[in-house]
């Protein structure tokens, strides 16, 4: 490190930085940021014209425009139906994770003991192996138990990537709560679960919100684990519209383009909440923010 | 703490509470996991390790590792690398920061289907893509980006960087900014800065963001089928495993594939961690200081 030796100096340090590479630097950034935000626009919009339209051929816009993909998308795929089995997994997987991972989190946060290694590579590991991996022999498994194809097979499937996923994001933000609080709690007399009702499940709250939600959005558009284990009945709208797509040809793009709008604007709507509640950068990690005056 | 006071220290009940995420991981993970495993060396016909011979030496099922990774490493190195700088400049707090960030995290979203069909009506022949490059003859030749390798590699990125990006973000705003400016006041350019200062305490981060990303890039599967060609250059892993359990209904077949998967994706992870301890060995990796 040549630049300690020569502190308080006012030009330019040593170092490999330019004005003007700075600048490149900063407009070849900005640029790709651009590129790719305006082509993923524009894909959107692709899609969102096609869902409208009446007649798309080669042209900059359709010849007409129309609702009616919207109706008959809703029919046709039983929409109703899906959307309901959707919410029914989707709610139950959120609150089951979180009954699960908070207090799994909570103990992996505060407390040393023999195995914890083993433990966390354990929910580590359902993370960072593909689900099919770990989803066919489920799937197998899940037939055998005559569980796959019902809804209580598919929600079971999901929890495995959701729970873990819980205890990751739930553990630094435990991390971050003084344990003076509960030793307090304690010295008054509090049990385990007095402390737990009283003390960290409001201060947790940003947290266990942060956490229900993400695994919220990542559940709904999760494909792989529900493809495996749903039968007719209990789809979600992932893979209803991916059955929808694979199995064109006699339906019109356009009333699955239809659908697939209804999925976008089902996940958004979730994702803005979300991102109303929690900023994305206090997510897994603490923030250390500048000094604001208290300490 | 009363350690002195009882001969053993009583039981801390707290431990019970990882009990039930533990107990259904066994199950749920390990128990499938075990059970695939036996599977895959019980195979319909022949000794042992049949599948394993059948799938190392069947032409339609190997090479899918290789179109795997071709897919996957490229595409997961775009999203961290772009990820990387981009979350760097978003760090600072500021009028803009939040708005972008949430326009760069809202293609996650999308859902594979989403951005199959976008991908195939913007890129396609009479797409607007086509038409904008034949109105303005930048390029006049027909493009080619769906049905191909590139369709996939496209919409991975779609997908996963939003991903890569969010999670390097809050990385990246982990780090007390207070180090970076006591570097500056030594002297230390900016680029010095995020590379003497920001690297290494980013590298357990980056690392673990990057297995995150490849895992979801290596089991591509529908938008593998759905924008590339699965029968030859796009013929990914997950579809020959697919395929195996439920078209062929050779469950020990498609345990093998997924055990030969797993594998893989253990080997590249191990590798990343290899190379972050290369970089970087400290507190925040290691833990004895």
């Amino acid at each position: 490190m040549s630049s300690v030796a020569a502190p308080l100096r006012m030009r330019r340090p040593l170092g490999h930085s330019h004005p003007g590479m700075d600048r490149a630097w900063r407009a070849l950034l900005w640029g790709l940021m651009t590129l790719f935000v305006v082509n993923i626009g524009l894909m959107i919009a692709a899609v969102a014209t096609n869902s409208f339209a009446r007649r798309w051929l080669g042209t900059w816009l359709p010849e007409g425009w129309t609702t009616t993909w919207y109706t008959s998308a809703w029919k046709e795929f039983q929409l109703g139906d899906v959307l309901w089995v959707t919410v029914e997994v989707v709610g139950a997987v959120v609150l089951l994770s979180l009954l699960i991972g908070v207090p799994a989190a909570y103990t992996l946060a505060r407390r040393n003991f023999v195995g914890k290694r083993l433990l966390t590579l354990l929910f580590l590991l359902p993370l960072m192996v593909p689900p099919i991996t770990y989803g066919i022999p489920l799937a197998t498994v899940l037939y055998k138990a005559q569980l796959a194809g019902t809804i209580w097979g598919v929600i079971l499937a999901n929890l495995i990537p959701a729970a873990p996923f819980v205890i990751l994001v739930m553990t630094p933000f435990i991390e971050q709560i003084d344990p003076n609080l509960e030793s307090a709690a304690r010295v008054f007399g509090a049990t385990t679960g007095r402390m737990f009702r009283h003390v960290l499940v409001p201060l947790l709250g940003p947290g266990i919100l942060a956490a229900s939600l993400l695994v919220l959005v990542r559940t709904i558009a999760l494909f792989e684990l529900t493809f495996l284990t749903a039968g007719p009945d209990s789809q979600t709208l992932v893979v209803a519209l991916y059955y929808a797509v694979f199995a064109a040809g006699v339906r019109a793009p356009q009333s699955v383009d239809a659908m697939a709008m209804i999925y976008m604007v089902v996940t958004l709507v979730w994702l803005l909440i979300a991102l109303r509640f929690v900023n994305p950068t206090q997510l897994v990690s603490r923030v250390r923010e500048a000094p604001t005056g208290a300490a | 703490m009363g350690t002195t006071l009882a001969p053993r220290a009583p039981f801390d009940r707290a431990l019970l509470l990882v009990l039930p995420a533990a107990a259904f991981m066994l199950l749920l993970f390990v128990y499938p996991f075990v059970y695939g495993l036996i599977l895959s060396f019980e195979p319909v016909q022949g000794g042992w390790l049949a599948n394993y011979r059948k799938f190392f030496t069947t032409d339609n099922l190997w090479p899918t590792i290789w179109t795997t990774l071709r897919l996957a490493l490229p595409a997961t190195l775009i999203n961290v690398g772009f990820a990387l700088p981009i979350a760097y400049k978003m760090r600072v707090r500021s009028r803009y920061q939040r708005w972008i960030t949430t326009i760069l995290v809202v293609p996650i979203t999308l859902g594979t289907v989403l951005i199959a069909e976008g991908m195939l009506t913007y890129f396609g022949p009479k797409g607007w893509l086509s038409q904008f490059l034949q109105l303005t003859h930048l390029y006049d030749g027909p493009i080619r980006l769906t049905h191909n390798y590139w369709g996939v590699l496209i919409s991975l990125v779609v997908s996963g960087f939003p991903f890569a990006f969010l999670l390097i973000l809050s990385y990246i705003t982990g780090i007390d900014p207070v180090l970076p400016r006591a570097a500056a006041t030594l002297g230390a350019s900016p680029a010095a800065q995020f590379r003497h200062i920001y690297l290494p305490l980013l590298a357990p981060g980056v690392a673990m963001c990057f297995c995150l990303a490849f895992v979801q890039a290596f089991s591509v599967f529908p938008s593998a089928v759905l924008l590339g060609a699965p029968a030859g250059p796009t013929r990914v892993i997950s579809i020959a495993a697919y395929e195996a359990a439920f078209e062929q209904y050779d469950y020990s077949l498609a345990s093998a594939v997924a055990m030969i998967m797993g594998f893989v994706q253990l080997l590249i992870v191990a590798a990343v961690l290899a190379l972050r301890n290369a970089f970087y060995r400290g507190p925040v990796a290691g833990g004895k200081g």
